[in-house]
C-alpha cells in the first residue's frame, strides 16, 4: 500500500481540495480563450499557462470536463502512422504521454500494452510493411511479424479467425499504449486551474466576432468577452464554429462508436486492431473489454448508437475470440469525428487573424492530446504555426499539399 | 426456508432439481432461480463485493443483483437472481479468491480508509513501480473467468413486426395492451419474467384476457435491450434476439425499488421488499423469521400481509415520515406491530454472516435510540422508473416533486409510457393509465380513437426524497455494484466532480454491470444536496443501451460473413486452387502441382502462358453495363480519358479518379453499339464503384441507364501464343479482329462477348459469357488446350506476367494519394475534355512540382541474397525517397524486376537507386523502361 494513501485513512476530513476551481463570473476580457474543455483545450490551457506563462485564459466549455471525444474513445495510443509528419508529430505525442503522470500527479494508468495491427491479407501485410518501415526509419519500434508473434502475446486467438479471415502477419508496436482517458481531462484541468485558467463549465459560444479580419471576441450564453485570440478545439462541432468565423473546410462529421463488455478476470494483454474485421479491443484494468470498430459510413451529427454497430462487432470479436459467446455486452455509446479528405488533422493559423483551429481529429485525437496542446500553444502564443503542424494547416487543401493518412488504406485485391 | 404451497408459486414441487454451489450440494424445484433455491436452503451470502469482498446476498430479486453474481462453469457472471436452475449446475461466486468462505480478499474491507474515493488516480504511478502495480490490479479485478474452451454459440435472430409494441407486462402493460389490441392493433407484450402480472404475482384477472387475446403475442422471459431509431428494439430472448419493429412502443417498464442509505445497508438479509415478496409469492420461500420494514410509502403497508402470511414476524415498522396516513397507522394497529414513525435506521449490526439488529433513531437526532433483534429488514422507501428505453427514444424527462421522480414530459411521436414510470404507482390507477396509453399507441397506428382516460394523481408520494441516513464511520452504500459509500460521492464533490457525469466517471458510480439501477437515484440527490440544487435541476446521466447486457452470442448471430464464388468455383477446386481473399472473393492464387512447391507451380503456370496456353477466371471483376444517347457522355465524365470518339466495337483502357484526382479505379471499356457500353472495374472496387456511378448518375441526370453485371457474367482470360487456334475451333467469331478490339458471338455454343486484351502480355482474349454457362465454357476450353498444355493460371502467376508487362494494379501500385501522372499515366488523361471527375484537381496538381514517379526497376544480374520486398523503401542522402510497389523474380528475365517510386528527380532511365531492406542492409537498384518483355508489345499483337 502506497504511503500516500496514508493521509486519507489518518485524517478525518476529506484531506483533498477542489480539482477545478469554481468560477461564478466570465471576466469581460482574457487574452486567450479556449472553446472546448476535451482533452485538447485543456491540455493547451495547461502548456500555454506553463510553458509561455499565459494565464488569462478561459476555456470555455458546454457541457461538462472531457465530455466529448475525451470521454468516448478507445483510449489507445500509438504512433505507427505512415507519413514522415504523423509519425514525428505521435512520436512525440507518445513522448509526452510517458511523463504526463507524474507531471500531473495523478495515475492516468497509462499501460504500456504493446499494439498489434493484424493483416489477413497480403495487401495488409504490405502496409504493414510500409508503416513499420517509416516508423523505423524515425526510429519508433515497429515490425512486420509472423502469427506465431502474435499467437504468443494472445495465445487464446483463433488465428484462423473463424475460418474466412486467417491471420497471415501484423505490424507490432511495442510502444503502444492504453490510458484513462478522462483522467487526462482532468489532469490537465486541474494543472491548468492550478497555473490561473480558468475552466468554465456549461458556457456555450453562441458566436464569435470578427471585424476586420481579426477575432474580437466572444458571445456566450452567460454574455460576451473581448479577446483577440481563440483557439477552437471542438471536435464533432468544428464545422458550426469555422461558420461563426465564415471559414470553409473539408471537414464532416461521422459517428464513431464503441461498447464494452462486464467485467471479467483480465486475459487480454496486447491491444489488437483488425482493419479486415474492424475490431479494436483491449482489456482495462477493470476487466472490461472496451471494443470499437470503423466510422458509420454516414453523415450524422448526433452521438446516437445504432443496433447493427454491436452485432457486427460481436461476429467479428467471436471470429477472433469464439469463447467470447457467453461474455456479455454491457454498454454501448458513440461520439462525433471530424473527418477531412486526407485523414490527416486540421491545425494551426487560419484566414481569420487570431482565430486557431485544432480540429479535423477523425478517429484519432486521444493519442495526439498532449502534442496537440504543445503545439498549438506554442502556435497561439507565438502567432506561428509550431513546426511539427505545419503539414496540417488549412491551406494544405487549397494548394493541393495532402499529408495522407489514408495513404495506409490500401485497397485490396 | 421453504414455505407450504402458495397460489402464485412459480416452482413445481413434483421436480426437486440437485445443483451445487461453492462445492456444497443443494436441492431446489424447477421454476425456481439460483437465488431463489439457496435462500430456501438457508444460504444467505451469495457472493462478495467487487473492492471490498464484503458478504453480499439478495438485494432485488429482480435481476439487478450484482453481488451475487456467480461462475456456472464456463459461463462467468450469471445473475443468481435471474437464472433458471437446472438440474446438476456447479456454482461458485466470483471475485473470490479462494473461496467463499475463506476469502482472501477480506481484508480489503479493513483498508477501506485507505481507498478513498478514486484513490487509483492518487498513488501507484511512480514510473518504475507502476506496472508492478498494475499487474497487482489487474490480478484482482475483473468478475467471472472466461472458459477458453468455450466454443463458438451460433445463434439464430429473427426479425418481428407489430404495430404496438409494450414492454413491462406488469398491470399498467397488460392494461395498455388489451386496451390496443381491443381497438385492432397487433400486439407485442414483453416482460423479462417468466410469468405475467409483475408485481400482482399473478393476481391480476387480466393475465388471461391478454393470454387469449388473438391480436397479442406475448414473448416472456425476454427483454427490451435498448430503444433504436425509428421504433427498433431488440427484444433479448433465452436463447435468440428478435428485433421487432413497432409502429409505437408503449414503455410499461415499471420502477425499480431502491434500497434506503444507512450504515451496514449491505449485510445479507438486508433486502427490498419487493424482493421479499418475490421470494415468498413466486418460490415460497421465507427470507427471514423476524423484520424490520423500513418504509415511507403505502408500497410498505401493502406489503405487511405477504409477509405475516408468510409467518414473519414483523418486529417493527421504522417509517421515514413523521406523518403516517391513518389507514396506514390503523392497518398496523390491526396487526399489533409498533410504528415508529419519523425514524430511520442508522446503523445495521452483523452477526457475522447476516443482519442481527438494526439500531434506530429519529431521523435527524443525534444518538441512536434503540435497537431492535431481527435477522432481516425489509425496505420499501421509494422507487426510481425504469426508464432507459424512453431516454433513448429521445423522451424528455422532468423531475416530479409530487412523486419524488423523473416522469416523461415530453414524449416522442409513437412513444408513450404508463404506470410507474410514468409515475403513477396505486395499483388502481395503473389500470387506467395503461389503458389510456394502450388506446392512445393504436390510435396512433390508426386503430380507433383515443379512449378519454381519466388517470387520478397519486395521492401521497411513493418515494421518499432523502431516504439517506449519514455515519461517520461509513459503510454505507450508494452503488452496490462498485461499493460506493456516502462519503465517496461527497468526496468527489468536495474535489471538483460536482456535475452527475463528472461525478459518475471520477467515482464509478452506475458504472457496474446493474448500470446504476440501484445507485443512480441516490446519487444524484447526494449531488444534490451537496450542490444545493433540486434533483431537476442536476439532472441524470445518459442511459445507454443496454437495459441488461446481452450475451455477445446474441448480437453476432450466426455472423454473417458472405463470400462470393465465380461458377467455375468448382473447377478450380478439382484442379488444386489454393484459395486466397479477393475483396469478398475467393480466387485461386495458383493451382497446387504435387511434390511440387508454390514457386514452382506459379512458375509453370508462367511457363504456360508464355510458351503455350493458360486459361484465368477473371469472373470477380466488376461488370458493368451502360446504355442510352448520353451513355458516352456518361463515360467521359468519370473516366480521365475520352470515349465520345471511341468506334463500336473497340476497346480502351479506362481510369478513374476521385474528385481529389487520385487514382480509384481501372478497367477497360468496350463499345458495343452508339448508345451501348460494357466496361469492367477492379474486382474489389467492383460495388464501391457502382454505387458512385449510380451516384453521379443521379446527380447529372443523363440520358442513360447503368446495370451492374457483376455477378451475372462469367468471364476468363484465354491468353498464349497457342489461344488463337485453340479457341478458334470453338467459337464462330472470325478471330482475325484487331488487338483492342471486342466482337459478340458464341464460343462452344454460348453467346459471349470477346474482348481482345493484353494484360499478360501474350495474344489473349477475355471471354465473357453468361454465369450460368461460365463452368461450361471453362471446360469447353480447358478440353480443347489440353493437347496444347493448356494450364489454368492463378492471380500470382498473372501479377507476375503483368509485371513483366509493366502494368499496374490499382491499390497496390497506387495508394490513397497517388494521381495519374505519378502512376505514369499521363497519357491517359484528356485535360481538354470539357468535365470529369478530378479534373480541377488534377489542373491545380498540374502546376506544381511532382513529388514522386512510378518507375520500373531492375536489381542487377549479379544480386545475391535477399531480394527488396513490396513496401521496403527508398533511401537517398539517408531520406526516404520512395517505396518498392511490386517486386517478382521474372523467369523471362532471370532478374528481379519491379516498380517502385522514386523522387521525381530519381526516375530517369539507367539511375542507380537503394533500397533499405528490412534488417536495414541497402539492395542496389536500376531505373529501367517498362515494359521489361516484349518492349514492343509484339506478342500480344499476334501469337508468336
Amino acid at each position: 500500500m502506497p504511503w500516500r494513501l496514508l493521509r486519507f485513512a489518518l485524517s478525518d476530513k476529506h484531506p483533498e481540495p477542489r480539482m477545478f476551481t469554481r468560477h461564478d463570473q466570465l471576466k469581460p476580457a482574457y487574452d486567450v480563450v479556449i472553446i472546448g474543455g476535451g482533452g485538447h483545450g485543456l491540455a493547451a490551457a495547461y502548456y500555454l499557462a506553463r510553458d509561455h506563462g499565459i494565464t488569462n485564459v478561459c476555456v470555455l466549455e458546454k457541457g461538462y470536463l472531457g465530455g466529448g471525444n475525451t470521454g468516448r474513445n478507445t483510449t489507445i495510443i500509438r504512433s505507427n502512422y505512415l507519413t514522415p509528419e504523423g509519425v514525428k508529430f505521435y512520436d512525440e505525442s507518445v513522448r509526452l504521454w510517458q511523463d504526463l503522470s507524474t507531471d500531473f500527479d495523478l495515475n492516468l494508468f497509462y499501460s504500456n500494452r504493446g499494439h498489434f495491427t493484424l493483416a489477413h491479407t497480403d495487401a495488409a501485410l504490405r502496409t504493414s510493411r510500409w508503416r513499420a518501415e517509416v516508423n523505423k526509419h524515425f526510429g519508433i519500434e515497429s515490425e512486420v511479424v509472423g502469427p506465431e508473434v502474435v499467437k504468443k502475446a494472445a495465445p487464446m486467438i483463433d488465428l484462423s479467425c473463424g475460418g474466412h479471415a486467417p491471420i497471415l502477419g501484423a505490424l507490432y508496436h511495442a510502444p503502444g499504449a492504453v490510458a484513462r482517458h478522462d483522467a487526462v481531462a482532468w489532469g490537465y484541468g486541474r494543472g491548468a486551474d492550478m497555473r490561473g485558467v480558468e475552466i468554465h463549465q456549461r458556457t456555450e459560444v453562441l458566436g464569435i466576432d470578427v471585424a476586420g479580419g481579426k477575432v474580437t471576441g466572444v458571445q456566450t450564453n452567460r454574455g460576451r468577452i473581448a479577446t483577440n485570440k481563440v483557439l477552437c478545439a471542438v471536435a464533432g462541432s468544428t464545422p458550426r464554429l469555422l461558420d461563426m468565423v465564415g471559414i470553409r473546410s473539408p471537414i464532416t462529421i461521422h459517428p464513431l462508436q464503441a461498447m464494452v463488455s462486464e467485467p471479467v478476470k483480465p486475459w487480454l494483454d496486447p491491444i489488437l486492431v483488425s482493419g479486415s474485421l474492424h475490431v479494436y479491443i483491449s482489456q482495462s484494468a477493470r476487466g472490461e473489454l472496451i471494443m470499437g470498430a470503423s466510422l458509420d459510413p454516414y453523415e450524422v451529427q448526433s452521438t446516437r448508437s445504432t443496433l447493427d454497430f454491436p452485432e457486427g462487432l460481436s461476429a467479428h470479436m467471436l471470429d477472433m475470440f469464439p469463447f467470447l459467446s457467453n461474455v456479455k455486452v454491457m454498454r454501448q455509446w458513440a461520439g462525433m469525428a471530424d473527418m477531412t479528405p486526407d485523414f490527416a488533422p486540421i491545425m494551426g493559423r487560419t484566414p481569420v487573424e487570431g482565430f486557431y483551429l485544432d480540429g479535423g481529429w477523425g478517429t484519432w485525437g486521444f493519442k495526439a492530446t498532449p502534442v496537440c496542446g504543445k503545439t498549438m500553444s506554442y502556435t497561439v502564443a507565438n502567432d506561428r504555426n509550431h513546426e511539427l503542424i505545419t503539414g496540417f494547416t488549412l491551406d494544405r487543401f487549397r494548394n493541393f499539399e495532402l499529408t495522407g493518412e489514408k495513404g495506409a488504406a490500401s485497397v485490396g485485391h | 426456508m421453504r414455505l407450504p404451497p402458495q397460489s402464485s408459486e412459480w416452482i413445481t414441487r413434483s421436480k426437486p432439481l440437485r445443483f451445487r454451489f461453492e462445492g456444497r450440494a443443494y436441492a431446489g424445484f424447477e421454476g425456481d432461480s439460483v437465488a431463489s433455491a439457496l435462500a430456501a436452503s438457508g444460504v444467505s451470502v451469495l457472493g462478495h463485493s467487487f473492492k471490498y469482498h464484503r458478504p453480499r446476498g439478495i438485494l432485488s430479486a429482480a435481476n439487478h443483483d450484482v453481488n451475487a453474481l456467480m461462475q456456472a462453469g464456463g459461463t462467468p457472471n450469471v445473475r443468481a437472481d435471474a437464472m433458471p436452475l437446472a438440474e446438476g449446475m456447479a456454482l461458485t461466486a466470483v471475485n473470490t479468491f479462494g473461496t467463499l468462505e475463506r476469502d482472501a480478499g477480506r481484508f480489503l474491507s479493513g483498508f477501506a480508509r485507505f481507498l478513498p474515493v478514486g484513490f487509483y488516480y492518487k498513488a501507484f504511478h511512480s514510473k518504475r513501480l507502476f506496472p508492478l502495480w498494475e499487474r497487482m490490479f489487474r490480478a484482482m479485478t475483473g468478475l467471472g473467468r472466461v472458459d477458453f474452451a468455450t466454443p463458438r454459440l451460433r445463434t439464430p435472430k429473427r426479425y418481428g413486426f407489430c404495430e404496438v409494441l409494450v414492454v413491462g407486462a406488469g398491470p399498467s402493460g397488460l392494461s395498455a395492451a388489451l386496451a390496443a389490441a381491443e381497438q385492432g392493433a397487433e400486439v407485442v407484450l414483453v416482460d423479462e419474467q417468466a410469468r405475467l402480472g409483475g408485481s400482482t404475482h399473478g393476481a391480476s384477472d387480466l393475465i388471461d384476457q391478454v393470454t387469449a387475446h388473438p391480436r397479442i403475442r406475448v414473448f416472456t422471459e425476454t427483454f427490451a435491450a435498448g430503444y433504436y431509431a425509428d421504433h427498433w428494439v431488440p427484444l433479448v430472448e433465452p436463447n435468440r434476439i428478435t428485433k421487432m419493429r413497432a409502429r409505437a412502443v408503449v414503455v410499461a417498464a415499471g420502477a425499480y425499488e431502491q434500497p434506503a442509505v444507512f450504515r451496514y445497508n449491505d449485510l445479507p438479509g438486508i433486502m427490498l421488499a419487493s424482493a421479499a415478496q418475490r421470494l415468498i409469492r413466486r418460490y415460497a420461500v421465507r427470507p427471514a423469521q423476524r423484520v424490520v420494514v423500513l418504509a415511507a410509502n403505502a408500497d410498505a403497508y401493502r406489503a405487511l400481509q405477504d409477509f405475516i402470511d408468510a409467518g414473519i414476524e414483523v418486529a417493527a415498522m421504522i417509517d421515514l415520515r413523521d406523518a403516517v396516513p391513518a389507514d396506514q397507522q390503523s392497518m398496523l394497529a390491526a396487526l399489533h406491530i409498533p410504528l415508529h414513525a419519523g425514524h430511520c435506521i442508522v446503523e445495521a449490526i452483523s452477526s457475522g454472516k447476516r443482519v442481527a439488529a438494526v439500531r434506530i433513531a429519529a431521523v435527524g437526532a443525534a444518538t441512536p435510540a434503540t435497537n431492535i433483534a431481527c435477522d432481516g429488514v425489509f425496505m420499501s422507501v421509494g422507487w426510481a422508473p425504469a426508464a432507459p428505453l424512453l431516454y433513448q427514444a429521445g423522451t424528455k424527462m422532468r423531475y416530479d416533486e409530487g412523486v419524488h421522480q423523473f416522469v416523461p414530459d415530453t414524449l416522442p411521436d409513437g412513444v408513450f409510457a404508463c404506470g410507474r414510470v410514468n409515475g403513477i404507482h396505486t395499483p388502481a390507477a395503473r389500470l387506467l393509465d395503461g389503458e389510456r396509453a394502450g388506446s392512445a399507441a393504436a390510435a396512433h397506428c390508426g386503430f380507433g380513437t383515443m379512449k378519454a382516460v381519466s388517470v387520478p394523481a397519486e395521492a401521497e408520494s411513493p418515494t421518499h426524497p432523502w431516504p439517506i441516513v449519514s455515519h461517520p464511520k461509513g459503510k454505507n452504500f450508494i452503488d452496490f455494484d462498485e461499493d460506493l459509500q456516502l462519503a465517496d460521492l461527497e468526496n468527489a464533490i468536495q474535489e471538483g466532480f460536482d456535475n452527475i457525469e463528472l461525478m459518475k466517471r471520477y467515482s464509478t458510480v452506475g458504472m457496474g454491470p446493474s448500470q446504476g439501477k440501484h445507485s443512480n437515484m441516490n446519487a444524484l440527490r447526494v449531488l444534490a444536496r451537496a450542490t444545493g440544487s433540486t434533483p431537476g435541476e442536476v439532472g441524470t446521466t445518459t442511459a445507454r443501451p443496454f437495459f441488461h447486457p446481452v450475451l455477445m452470442s446474441h448480437l453476432a448471430g450466426r455472423g454473417f460473413t458472405p463470400e462470393r464464388r465465380t461458377p467455375m468455383h468448382p473447377r478450380h477446386e478439382a484442379a488444386g486452387a489454393v484459395w486466397m481473399p479477393a475483396g469478398v472473393w475467393q480466387r485461386p492464387e495458383y493451382y497446387a502441382v504435387a511434390w511440387q512447391s508454390r514457386a514452382a507451380c506459379i512458375e509453370g503456370e508462367v511457363l504456360a502462358v508464355r510458351q503455350g496456353i493458360g486459361l484465368i477466371d477473371v469472373g470477380t471483376l466488376g461488370k458493368l453495363e451502360i446504355r442510352g444517347p448520353q451513355a458516352a457522355e456518361f463515360l467521359e465524365r468519370v473516366y480521365i480519358s475520352k470515349y465520345v470518339g471511341l468506334k463500336v466495337g473497340m476497346t480502351r483502357y479506362a481510369v478513374m479518379c476521385d474528385e481529389s484526382g487520385v487514382v480509384i479505379d481501372d478497367g477497360v471499356v468496350a463499345r458495343l453499339a452508339d448508345d451501348h457500353f460494357y466496361f469492367t472495374t477492379t474486382t474489389s472496387g467492383a460495388a464501391l464503384i457502382y454505387r458512385e456511378l449510380s451516384r453521379w448518375n443521379t446527380l447529372w441526370k443523363l440520358d442513360c441507364g447503368l446495370v451492374n453485371l457483376t455477378g451475372a457474367m462469367a468471364a476468363m482470360n484465354l491468353a498464349g501464343p497457342k489461344a488463337k487456334s485453340v479457341l478458334a475451333g470453338l467459337t464462330d467469331v472470325d478471330l482475325s479482329f484487331p488487338y483492342l478490339a471486342v466482337r459478340e458471338g458464341s464460343v462452344a455454343g454460348v453467346p459471349a462477348r470477346l474482348l481482345r486484351v493484353g494484360f499478360v502480355g501474350e495474344w489473349g482474349v477475355e471471354i465473357h459469357v453468361p454465369a450460368e454457362h461460365g463452368a461450361a465454357v471453362w471446360d469447353a476450353l480447358m478440353e480443347a488446350g489440353k493437347p496444347h498444355g493448356i494450364r489454368p493460371f492463378g492471380v500470382e502467376a498473372q501479377r507476375l506476367l503483368r509485371l513483366e508487362k509493366g502494368h499496374i494494379i490499382i491499390g497496390q501500385d497506387t495508394d490513397g494519394l497517388t494521381t495519374p501522372g505519378e502512376a505514369a499515366l499521363d497519357w491517359a488523361v484528356k485535360m481538354d475534355k470539357a468535365l470529369f471527375v478530378g479534373q480541377r484537381s488534377l489542373q491545380a496538381i498540374a502546376g506544381k512540382p511532382r513529388r514522386q514517379q512510378l518507375i520500373g526497376f531492375m536489381l542487377p544480374a549479379d544480386h545475391a541474397g535477399d531480394a527488396p520486398k513490396e513496401c521496403h523503401l527508398v533511401i537517398e542522402n539517408g531520406e526516404i525517397a520512395g517505396r518498392v510497389t511490386s517486386i517478382a523474380w521474372s523467369p523471362a528475365l532471370a532478374r528481379h524486376i519491379g516498380l517502385a517510386y522514386v523522387r521525381s528527380d530519381m526516375a530517369t532511365e539507367g539511375q542507380v537507386f537503394s533500397i533499405r531492406l528490412s534488417d536495414g542492409s541497402m539492395v542496389m537498384a536500376n531505373v529501367v523502361k517498362t515494359p521489361f518483355y516484349d518492349p514492343d508489345n509484339l506478342r500480344q499483337k499476334e501469337p508468336a
